[in-house]
């Protein structure tokens, strides 16, 4: 049983919604900093208080009072001892709390590479020597009850993951691998979505995990490896389509000659839960109007518009991707 | 006021033709769960519709003043029932039309009409 499909994009998944996502968590690295957060805004309240208090003690206090709250024993207790105390406290509950988002890697857990791209998200499933064994785009699959680590890399700018559910954010650097954890306790569908301005549609770049239990993920990623494509003959025109007009030279499809890097990897697109990183959701209609006139749905983006191509065409090349499980 | 006198009556007028959803008579049908379904399905990434801010396609026609035309993709004429019918299996209605089947159960497929026929003269 696989979990179901979202009804929204990924972004709003991410973003919108009650509770809000961010104090909604869906597993432990993103429990602790919902945890964290809480305590803050809890003490915040709290030394505003104190800091209102004393305010109006100040201002509307009997003279004994006045002179207590000016006095000097008041400013060294209230303004530099409770400080230091209080934030000396939470720097250490914050640090230990959180310390296993940066605890070292162990070597056993699943290792997954994502790298920011402008503005799409390149996904590649890495054994235990870090050699990709199988690549997708804009979609992760993870077991549940498992961390899996993200190896977050930058091919131009700085980008930021961030999967609001299931951990914090992190930067993509180009040049550099920064290390992330995610787990999920539980089967569902996380949005996320790009938290670093990264240039044009940064803001329609979003992401999706897909949460399974663990024998359903192993029998999806073992029927992924296995699986062949049946064509009808309008699938199959799509695929000299897709040849001739050129859409190889940015988009591979694993097991044909498409073997363009440029753009996202096209192997696994018919069973992704969204078109153009987390916007649409994925059917014929939003591919056929994705592949004619990207450009109106995701304004700077880098595939150009077909509009040379015939509705047929437009089609065919949807049926051809749509049987691409 | 002699403009009082001229726009009294035409005031009048107004209420003589009615409004898009009274003409087109879709009972049951929900034009705002219908909006929320042309959104889910995402009818949008081919068509600019009023109401809908992003995105707004243009492999297929504006849906702007639906409620206003006389044919629904140009041959079949636009009743309730016909519509509802067309935005969920348009290919069986229109043979050759680019529009696909859509994920749409037949619930959906009214609201969503009922939207469509909100959109009129403006």
């Amino acid at each position: 049983m696989s979990p179901p499909i979202s009804t929204r994009s990924a972004i709003a998944d991410a973003l919108a919604g009650w509770p809000p996502p961010v104090f909604d968590p869906a597993g432990p690295y993103a429990g602790s900093i919902t945890t964290l957060a809480w305590v803050l805004l809890v003490m915040s309240v709290v030394v505003l208080g104190v800091v209102l208090v004393a305010l109006w003690l100040a201002l509307f206090g009997s003279k004994r009072q006045r002179a207590r709250v000016g006095g000097t024993k008041a400013v060294w207790t209230g303004g530099i001892i409770f400080p230091v105390i209080v934030l000396t406290l939470l720097l250490v509950y914050g640090l230990s709390l959180t310390r296993s988002l940066t605890a070292p890697i162990r070597g056993d857990e699943m290792r997954v590479r994502i790298t920011g791209e402008m503005w799409w998200w390149r996904v590649a499933y890495l054994d235990g020597e870090g050699r990709a064994t199988m690549v997708d785009a804009n979609e992760l699959h993870i077991p549940t009850g498992r961390p899996v680590v993200l190896e977050l890399e930058s091919s131009d700018v700085i980008h930021s993951f961030w999967v609001p559910r299931l951990s914090g954010k992190l930067d993509m650097i180009p040049g550099r691998r920064n290390l992330m954890r995610i787990q999920a306790d539980r089967p569902g569908v996380f949005g996320g979505q790009c938290a670093e301005y990264c240039g044009g549609p940064h803001a329609l770049m979003g992401f999706v995990v897909v949460a399974h239990r663990p024998q359903d993920f192993a029998a999806m990623m073992a029927a992924r490896r296995t699986r062949t494509v049946a064509l009808s003959p309008q699938a199959a025109r799509g695929a000299q389509l897709f040849a001739d007009a050129g859409c190889a030279a940015c988009h591979r499809i694993a097991g044909t000659p498409a073997n363009g890097l440029a753009g996202p990897d096209l192997t696994h697109v018919g069973s992704r839960r969204s078109l153009g990183a987390g916007i649409l959701p994925n059917n014929r209609g939003t591919m056929i109007g994705w592949i004619g006139d990207s450009q109106a749905i995701k304004p700077g983006n880098r595939m150009p518009r077909y509009t040379v191509l015939p509705g047929e065409d437009l089609q065919a090349l949807a049926a051809y991707l749509e049987a691409r499980k | 006021m002699p403009t009082a006198h001229v726009l009294l009556p035409l005031l009048l007028l107004v209420a003589c033709k009615p409004p898009p959803d009274e003409r087109h008579h879709m009972p049951q049908a929900d034009a705002a769960r219908g909006k929320a379904a042309i959104e889910r399905v995402g009818c949008a990434s081919c068509h600019a519709i009023p109401g809908v801010r992003w995105p707004q396609g243009t492999i297929g026609p504006s849906l702007d003043g639906f409620a206003e035309r006389a044919l629904i993709a140009g041959r079949l004429p636009n009743r309730p029932d016909v519509l509802a019918a067309f935005v969920r299996d348009a290919p069986s209605l229109a043979p050759g039309t680019n529009m696909p089947a859509m994920p749409l159960n037949e619930e959906e497929s009214r609201d969503v009409a009922a939207y469509l026929y909100t959109l009129g003269d403006r």
